[in-house]
């Protein structure tokens, strides 16, 4: 089924979306899409939604299943507290992409913004995935207890620019980020530590790598001959010794 | 040099003529107080706490507890609590964690307000003859209502909020799984059923045995979203996003990894001992226009079938931040005063940050009304309710309704011996070791604070039949009916209350 979004607000889009979904459509294409928010929030279940055009703020919040493909660019929120399924993103992404996510994956082709990943959690065999192709900017898995990250820096790298801002896993608890290429120990904030990887997390980010190289038609070879950088938590209990008591 | 440590604040007398020596006090003290030497029970008072366990336990009555005042010298300024938190300190470079609420200000607004009395010249209201509403609505109300004319009857064209509707005007508070038990939350979802009002999932999620009293819950969404997805959100009555608590305000909270549980860790979505952290912020807010968007995203995942609340603490500002709450859509603000209690905060915070929820209700109220926008929004106080009293003139003072924690818990047999955050609670409440919380029986709870709740509301409508007030609508902001009685000029003007005799 095909939606046009145009100038339709939010709210009216949403709504026509959620009547095809509950009249049982599977495939929804979305074009001409111009900044609405929330698109596909709360959404459950086997459902592929491919967005042409911007998407708003908070693409995919709660998102329990469904798959969502943009051809373009998103906004802040992709993926906000989203609980499984899989978004695709053909361009850059915005702040906190995959805030507090808790399963799925979020593909990005290019580069993501700032607070990244913060406070992702794992629970049992719910592992969220973040892997943005270019560079991430500061405050990348803050407070991070879970899940894992993968920045790759694909485009800076001719740039020279930097693959990660600053702050970088500030407070991380649980998880992993990897980073293609080195890190420098003053991108990190309190908590995080870089360590070498172990051959599950070369198994790990390999198996992830190559669905995100079939995902966008990248060599996964030419991205593996790099090295990886792992950086993560020191303590699962960070402020075990903050608080004491009478 | 360890000197105060050996100046226990509580002391145990056992009655060693009545001790029959069961060994029942002992089993019973979580604190580890008591215990077996030499053939009889020996106290160690260091370790107590005086939550009562033991002395209620014990079949002879044989135990007593005593506080210590002669232990240390007195001084007006050092008092003993201050002596002891700089040992503490001093010892360990650590911040002081405190439960329950406030207890460096003990004034309560409340007490100097007083209720008025029809005499005379218009007749009181007896509640045991007629009836009295205490029905209250809790959500967006338009600003006028059109209706349309059918044959025989009247259609309402005007499109309604959704709302809840409370049989009474007193919620139970957000307190997570995680910072009470299991049998806790269960007890007070089932008085929340019983009596038709809500209670809070807080922050940690909603155990699978609790979602069958989901349409009495307000589930929480606070900053470290745990247990947060599609099924937790639609099941709820409402939505609340938690900003703050009065407790705490501006700061997050940890729970231990010690606390959780095979149990907690399923309700809240994270691995088994790994500290729970719910940072000071929001990530995704950092402004009223980040605040209306979490809050139109919650009523989109809810496909605008259910109110969304937001809780804040009161503090400096709290009436302009109300107005922005309401202006991002929220449908109730929740405003927790400075002496609201917690399981676990620091000291320092709970006792130094924040406003009385009386001056912050007051504040709020007028400003809504200034503003023209008070009908948007409902405004529910909480934060040391400690009776039907206080209900009424927080009513009166501007609330749509109110929230109880620690009464609520009291109810449940807590003795508010503010330990909350060491997990050991004896009376099976704040804790998740099973031995505890088989102490706790839910139904019996639940009894008791809906028992609390059915007392409350008949005191209600005496108050309310006594002012000749027959629905609890027409006491709210109603500032006429409240005298202030040994309040200051300013504090008299920030409440809009009259002073007693005028």
């Amino acid at each position: 089924m095909r939606i046009v979004a145009n100038y339709k607000h939010y709210k009216e889009l949403n709504e026509e979306i959620f009547q095809a979904v509950q009249a049982g459509v599977a495939e929804l294409t979305l074009e001409d899409v111009n900044g609405q928010r929330f698109i596909a929030d709360c959404l459950k279940g086997k459902l592929n939604i491919d967005i042409y055009g911007t998407p708003g703020n908070d693409l995919g919040m709660f998102m329990d299943g469904p798959t969502v493909t943009v051809f373009g660019n998103a906004q802040d929120g992709v993926g906000n507290t989203m609980s499984s399924g899989k978004i695709i993103i053909h361009g850059d992404g915005r702040d906190i992409l995959g805030h507090s996510m808790r399963g799925g994956k979020i593909f990005v082709r290019g580069d993501v913004g700032y607070r990244v990943g913060i406070h992702m959690k794992t629970y049992k065999s719910n592992v969220p995935i973040i892997v943005a192709g270019g560079r991430a900017g500061d405050f990348l898995g803050e407070y991070m207890a879970g899940g894992m990250i993968i920045v790759l820096g694909i485009h800076n790298r001719a740039k020279k620019a930097e693959i990660l801002g600053d702050w970088i896993a500030t407070g991380q608890h649980g998880g992993a980020i990897y980073v293609r290429g080195n890190v420098d120990d003053s991108k990190l904030g309190n908590g995080a530590s870089q360590f070498p990887l172990t051959s599950d997390d070369e198994i790990a980010v390999k198996k992830v790598l190559k669905e995100y190289c079939h995902v966008f038609g990248l060599d996964l070879e030419s991205l593996l001959d790099s090295e990886f950088t792992k950086i993560a938590p020191l303590s699962h209990r960070p402020y075990a010794a903050l608080y004491t008591c009478e | 040099m360890e000197m105060y440590s050996s100046v226990p604040e509580f002391r145990v007398i056992i009655d060693r003529q009545a001790c029959r020596l069961c060994k029942r006090c002992i089993e019973n003290c979580s604190f580890g107080a008591l215990e077996w030497r030499d053939n009889k029970v020996k106290a160690f008072d260091d370790r107590c706490v005086a939550c009562q366990r033991c002395v209620s336990m014990c079949p002879e009555d044989a135990i007593a507890l005593r506080r210590t005042p002669s232990a240390m010298s007195a001084h007006p300024i050092w008092t003993e609590n201050a002596r002891r938190d700089v040992f503490t300190q001093s010892r360990t470079g650590a911040i002081l964690l405190a439960s329950t609420g406030n207890e460096l200000h003990e004034r309560v607004i409340f007490d100097n307000l007083l209720l008025d009395a029809c005499q005379v010249t218009n007749p009181a209201i007896d509640p045991l003859r007629e009836p009295i509403e205490l029905r209250t609505y809790i959500g967006r109300k338009p600003r006028f209502v059109e209706l349309e004319e059918l044959d025989d009857s009247l259609k309402l064209k005007t499109e309604l909020s959704p709302a809840l509707r409370l049989e009474i005007p007193i919620m139970i508070a957000q307190m997570s799984y995680g910072a009470i038990s299991l049998e806790a939350h269960e007890a007070l979802a089932r008085a929340a059923v019983m009596r038709g009002t809500t209670m809070g999932s807080g922050e940690g999620g909603l155990h699978k045995k609790l979602y069958p009293y989901a349409d009495h819950i307000i589930v929480q969404v606070a900053s470290g979203r745990f247990g947060v997805h599609p099924a937790y959100l639609e099941a709820g009555a409402a939505v609340e996003i938690k900003i703050g608590q009065g407790a705490k305000p501006g700061i997050g909270g940890h729970l231990p990894g010690t606390k959780i549980t095979e149990e907690i860790s399923e309700a809240r979505m994270i691995p088994v001992g790994a500290d729970a952290i719910s940072p000071a912020p929001h990530h995704d807010i950092y402004s009223i226009e980040d605040l209306a968007q979490l809050v139109n995203s919650l009523k989109e995942a809810t496909r605008y079938k259910k109110p969304v609340l937001v809780k804040i603490a009161a503090v400096h500002n709290v009436a302009a931040i109300s107005s922005g709450i309401c202006r991002a859509g929220a449908d109730a603000i929740v405003i927790d005063g400075f002496r609201a209690g917690t399981g676990a905060t620091p000291k320092v915070i709970r006792d130094n940050v924040g406003i009385p929820i009386e001056l912050a209700l007051a504040s709020v109220d007028q400003r809504l009304r200034e503003e023209g926008i008070r009908n948007e929004t409902s405004i529910i106080a909480s934060g040391t309710i400690r009776n039907s009293g206080d209900v009424a003139k927080a009513i009166a003072l501007g609330a749509d309704a109110v929230k109880i924690g620690t009464a609520a818990l009291i109810a449940l047999g807590c003795t508010v011996c503010k330990r909350c955050y060491t997990g050991k609670c004896a009376w099976g409440i704040a804790t998740q070791d099973p031995r505890l919380r088989s102490r706790l029986d839910p139904v019996e709870g639940a009894q008791h604070v809906s028992n609390l709740l059915l007392a409350w509301s008949i005191e209600l409508k005496e108050i309310l039949g006594a002012a000749g007030i027959n629905s609890i609508e027409s006491l709210r902001g109603n500032r006429d009916r409240l005298r202030g009685y040994g309040l200051d000029h300013t504090m008299l003007e920030i409440l809009g209350v009259q002073p007693a005799g005028s």
